[in-house]
């Protein structure tokens, strides 16, 4: 995740800084999320090497104790240890959301702003393509995707990654076609930038604020996205410990009392999908030209 | 330039969607061919031999080549034939004929209630950036879309449902001992209230509430987010300004001009606010018990049930490309920037 | 496609307003508490067993609405719960049945006031036609007639109206006993044939959605993927009326929706619920629970011979020594079941099946038998189950995984939709180990060996082949149990079972449902449906 695309202009590293603190300062909520997402990388790094207990050790005697000293988000149907399992998971979601959203960031916004700058065929294709992919219930075609595949971790963060392309690709699109005849460009057009150098360097910064509300909202989905799969049967393989595959499983315990065993990893859930959420609309004050002094 | 600009510019767009529909049409063969197993073998039942499952093969259509059954899907397709589905033995056409308004139901109300409370707190919350307004609205909706919906649905039904008791069990439409009303439109809301059958409405509603609510609190984040954004960027722009500085009444600046600016990023998100909606609906569905079309599809996914998938896919397809092409249009009608090319 | 053309179909598509509407019944028909509220996962594809692609659930449409020419009687077990007799043979449509003195045909008296739901009499020509339909349609009907050595229409005579006479082709004893199981029903044969057509002799396509029968309850309608409801047939003559009017079947697929909807009390009876929940309402006493172990079942892992380790007996008991049981027990049975481990010898002494096996949690003996397989380094295997299953299935895979891994054995685990497992597992036989359940329906060791030990028979998912036991299973499976080669073929056969292990039993689980305490009459059938005939309520 990084915003360095819209630091090209000739900024010097100090200055942004001074931004980012004048917006954090503005934004608590942002700061809030900002630390949170520090934690998560810390669990995300550290994870394995700080968790009280084996993630993948089953324990049938212990099995769905609540909460206590010894197993402080209590144990789930084998026993094994709810808040190892948590803390280990932070770094396979991670990785799922990031990746995904990795990559249909970079293909989309590189089609969207093609289709939009060029319009004719460039855009009808792209356009089509978009449509096609638009024209799935996304999450029933993440489904098909998987259930095609095979439920693995790649197919997840592939199928991930193909339902949020268009809407990439239609942001960028739009944000481009809207602005490529404003004054700027046409100016910038007239000292003689090539179509690749207006495109990178004028366009495409401008899209980066709308395009970034994009990212954190997705990469909040793409979590959330794994966790329905999870839901229905075509997530992450067990034992590997996965936020969305334990709220699943942990959902149909609700009813019969054990809480513990969903809201644990729901709560982590939640709040990396907040966190991711909150700091996306810091991101885009952040790197926002028009609130910059 | 203006009106038959436009005009044509929607007559192109309705063109644009042929292409993606015969994509769509493709694709969704290539995948349901991709799913992993033999449904043959799967629906020959578990005392099956060889030969039953060879048997049922042939009925089904599976036993020629790939092109050949693609053909005979094309041409079935043609004539409005979307074959049967084995899973349930009745026609595709017919199940989503039962199943679509359930379906659309749902996500209507749930986007409806979505609409009516995001966009005024999105508008509240770009009128006071970093006030504690502003913090709360943030906070509130990115709450609601921060937890799986299936999670969000089965903690509602816990607590409203089993602890609390204040909305009807959690199956389907209507509880078990009321009837649906006679057919119109589909929607039992409708429906009940255009045969005067207050009794059945409350009835609906009431089994509606909960996943409605579901629903719409899985997309508040994404109107209330967009519309505040959009409204912010509107809201700092030169005319506004300009707008400002001319002293126009604020009321008028905010609604008449920053709002139907602002709602370009909004239409977009519109649309994929209903996409994900009705990929939501599959796991709402299926924790409501909600006879709709996602529940269907999810069934025929998992035993590659082909001519139910390709069917389902397809006239979810054919919605999605009515869909968009409303918001383009819209879109073209609302922006005055677009298509002065023509 | 031309685009005129595909928007033409779409609309065709889109304005398809001619099908059969939700009938606008007057609400509140029956009251309450006439009214049995009934909730499971899955509902009825189909109301004619003889379909194919009819599933599970439909069995129970079979049972209820149709009527066939016997039915078994009932035994109370120890622990309160009724169970169906696989010993006695009740009348049902007909009303009694001589052999004849050869033993090579069988001629049935029908009741001679049985009527169908539409009031015509039941004749000895609608059994004939019903019968020669099952035999001929092909698929799972066809299969389960042949079982009980029912093959051909020529093997049915309808005497006079109410006589009907079946030939033998072979003496067997599964021959009366398999027209008990749901497949044999009796359908209105001059109405069928009012709806059959040249490519559709045997009225399928109506038959599907029409039930054409005289049994216990009528339907009242059925709304696909959502419920179905019957009403008492009030002129049934084949048994005891009803004791309740009306029976509605609800879909619910939440699982913990349904316990919550029969803990709430707006459900009569809850089915398909995880053994946990079963557990717990029976230990919280709020409900009534009762439970059968299924008879000839049990919740297994097999080894496939494909897979090269496997091929090695040593392997085999390896692994069935590497197998945490009674963990298995506690959190995938949760107690509903009878274990399979801990037996005392090698060598049986009960043709009862399942029976416990030889072995038990001995991670030391494992790792002994490994080596001296040539496997002390171990192997990788992917461990396969059926996604349908995973409530039970996962958390024995989880264990089962960690057991293999203290001997060295490495495995992933594989959870695999329904239509894929079917093709992975029973027609190609590729997974090389996987936990299975299959349940014979008709309650003979040997029938048990015939699906599963068998080689290339369907739920032989091994590939397990020995010619001692093709031998002893094609010689026993016809035989009367009191043959005097019967005990010692079937000892023979549990024998060699015990000692190549290519399945490894845990436990032989239950079947399990929960009711309202004002709710009688639940018997457990071999075909696990729900039968609604016995069910009453008090108010």
């Amino acid at each position: 995740m990084s915003v360095t695309p819209a630091t090209t202009r000739e900024s010097d590293a100090g200055e942004w800084f001074r931004h980012f603190r004048y917006v954090m300062a503005e934004n608590p909520v942002t700061l809030i999320a900002f630390c949170l997402f520090l934690m998560l990388l810390v669990f995300a790094v550290f994870g394995p090497a700080i968790t009280p207990y084996d993630p993948l050790a089953s324990e049938t005697g212990n099995a769905l104790q609540p909460p206590s000293w010894a197993h402080w988000f209590g144990t789930d149907n084998l026993g094994r240890d709810v808040l190892s399992r948590v803390i280990v998971a932070t770094r396979l979601d991670l990785l799922i959301a990031v990746s995904a959203v990795a990559i249909s960031f970079a293909i989309g916004s590189v089609l969207g702003s093609l289709a939009g700058y060029y319009g004719g065929w460039t855009d009808r294709v792209v356009g089509r393509c978009t449509d096609t992919i638009m024209a799935f219930p996304l999450f029933v075609l993440a489904m098909g995707i998987v259930a095609a595949l095979g439920n693995t971790v790649e197919n997840i963060v592939y199928a991930t990654a193909i339902i949020n392309l268009p809407f990439y690709v239609r942001v960028a699109r739009a944000e481009v076609n809207v602005r490529r005849h404003a004054g700027f460009v046409a100016a910038a057009k007239l000292a003689g930038n090539s179509d690749a150098r207006l495109l990178m360097f004028h366009l495409y910064p401008n899209i980066l604020p709308p395009m970034m509300v994009q990212v954190s909202l997705n990469l909040g989905w793409a979590i959330l996205n794994a966790a329905g799969l999870s839901f229905i049967g075509l997530g992450v393989r067990p034992p590997t410990p996965e936020w969305g595959i334990m709220v699943a499983e942990g959902a149909t315990y609700i009813v019969s009392g054990e809480w513990w065993m969903a809201l644990f990893p729901g709560a982590a859930l939640m709040l990396a999908v907040f966190c991711f959420n909150l700091l996306g609309d810091g991101l885009r004050d952040l790197i926002d030209p028009q609130r910059r002094t | 330039m203006g009106g038959t600009g436009k005009l044509s510019l929607i007559g192109r767009r309705l063109l644009q969607a042929v292409p993606s529909l015969i994509g769509i049409v493709i694709v969704t063969f290539v995948l349901t061919r991709a799913l992993p197993g033999d449904p043959a073998a799967y629906f020959a039942g578990p005392a099956a031999d060889e030969q039953s499952i060879a048997e049922i093969r042939t009925a089904l259509g599976l036993d020629g080549s790939l092109p050949e059954q693609f053909w005979a899907y094309v041409t079935d397709l043609a004539q409005g034939d979307l074959g049967v589905s084995i899973s349930t033995g009745r026609p595709v056409v017919e199940e989503i004929f039962e199943r679509l308004p359930a379906s659309l139901e749902l996500t209507l109300t749930g986007l409806l209630l979505a609409i009516a409370i995001a966009l005024p707190l999105g508008i509240l919350a770009a009128t006071r950036p970093n006030s504690w307004v502003d913090h709360l609205c943030r906070v509130v909706v990115t709450a609601g879309v921060s937890l799986p919906v299936f999670f969000t649905g089965l903690f509602f039904v816990y607590v409203f449902y089993f602890v609390v008791d204040v909305v009807p069990s959690p199956i389907g439409r209507l509880d078990i001992f009321s009837l649906a009303p006679p057919r119109v439109t589909g929607f039992y809301l409708i429906d009940s209230l255009l045969v005067g059958d207050f009794q059945t409405f409350g009835a609906a509603a009431a089994q509606l509430a909960l996943p409605a609510i579901t629903m719409a609190m899985f997309v508040l984040a994404p109107l209330a987010r967009m519309t505040r954004g959009s409204m912010l960027q509107v809201l700092g722009s030169e005319f506004i300004r300009t707008a400002n500085a001319n002293g126009l009444e604020r009321r008028t600046i905010l609604y008449t001009y920053a709002f139907r600016n602002a709602l370009l990023p909004i239409l977009t998100t519109l649309g994929m606010v209903f996409s994900f909606m009705l990929g939501a609906n599959v796991l709402v569905e299926k924790v409501f018990a909600w006879p709709g079309i996602g529940s269907f599809a999810v069934n025929a996914l998992v035993v590659s049930d082909f001519a139910a998938v390709q069917g389902f896919v397809l006239s979810m397809a054919i919605l999605f490309v009515m869909l968009n092409l409303t918001i383009d249009v819209l879109y073209t009608l609302i922006d005055p920037r677009v298509g002065i090319e023509g | 496609m031309k685009r005129r053309d595909f928007l033409k179909s779409s609309s065709l598509l889109m304005g398809a307003g001619v099908l059969p509407l939700l009938k606008h019944v007057p609400a509140h028909a029956a009251g309450r508490e006439d009214t049995i509220v009934v909730v499971l996962a899955n509902g009825p594809n189909s109301m004619d067993i003889h379909r194919k692609g009819t599933n599970r659930p439909s069995y129970a449409i079979a049972v209820n609405l149709y009527d066939r020419l016997v039915g078994y009687g009932s035994k109370t077990l120890a622990n309160g719960t009724t169970m169906y007799d696989f010993e006695t043979i009740e009348p049902e449509l007909a009303e009694s049945w001589e052999l004849a003195p050869d033993g090579m045909s069988v001629t049935f008296k029908l009741r001679p006031d049985a009527t169908f739901h539409d009031g015509s009499p039941v004749t000895a020509d609608d059994v004939k036609w019903s019968f020669d339909r099952a035999v001929s349609v092909g698929g799972f009907p066809t299969v389960q007639m042949k079982a009980g050595s029912l093959l051909k229409p020529e093997q049915f005579t309808a005497v006079d109206a109410t006589t009907f006479k079946i030939d033998f082709i072979e003496k067997s004893k599964l021959t009366i006993p398999d027209l008990g199981v749901p497949v044999p029903i009796i359908i209105n044969a001059k109405e069928a044939n009012k709806h059959a057509t040249a490519d559709d002799p045997w009225a399928t396509e109506y038959l599907h959605r029409t039930p054409l029968g005289g049994g216990a309850f009528k339907l009242e309608r059925w709304d696909p993927g959502q419920q179905v409801v019957y009403t008492r047939f009030d002129d049934w003559k084949s048994g005891p009326l009803p004791g309740v009017k009306r029976v509605i079947i609800r879909e619910v697929p939440s699982a913990s929706t349904r316990r919550a909807l029969l803990e709430k009390g707006d459900a009569d009876v809850s089915l398909d619920l995880p053994a946990k929940d079963f557990r717990e309402l029976a230990d919280a006493g709020k409900v009534s629970v009762q439970g059968a172990p299924i008879e000839n079942s049990m919740s297994a892992l097999g080894l496939n011979m494909n897979f090269e380790p496997f091929q090695k007996k040593l392997v085999r008991q390896a692994v069935a020594y590497a197998i945490p049981y009674d963990d298995i027990f506690e959190v995938a049975a949760f107690g509903r079941g009878v274990k399979m481990n801990g037996g005392t010898s090698f060598k049986p002494t009960t043709t009862d099946w399942p029976q416990p096996f030889p072995y038990d949690t001995d991670y030391d003996k494992a790792r002994e038998l490994l080596a001296e397989a040539g496997y002390k380094d171990g192997f990788e295997v992917p461990l396969s189950f059926n996604l349908g299953l995973a409530d039970w299935s996962e958390p024995a895979a989880l264990l089962v995984q960690e057991g293999l891994g203290k001997v060295g054995i490495k495995s992933t685990l594989d959870k695999i939709p329904g239509a894929n497992w079917r093709t992975k597992a029973l027609v190609e036989k590729s997974l090389p180990l996987h936990l299975k359940n299959f349940g014979g329906w008709l309650n003979y060791a040997d029938y048990y060996f015939f699906w599963v030990y068998q080689y290339g028979h369907l739920f032989n998912s091994m590939n397990y082949k020995n010619d001692e036991i093709e031998a002893l299973v094609n010689s026993t499976l016809k035989l009367e149990v009191g043959d005097p080669a019967y005990k010692p073929n079937v000892l023979r056969m549990i024998e060699i079972a015990f000692d190549e292990v290519p399945l490894i039993p845990f436990y032989q689980p239950f079947l399990d449902v929960a009711t309202q305490k004002n709710v009688s009459g639940y018997e457990y059938w071999f075909h696990r449906q729900l039968d609604a005939r016995a069910l009453a309520k008090k108010s």
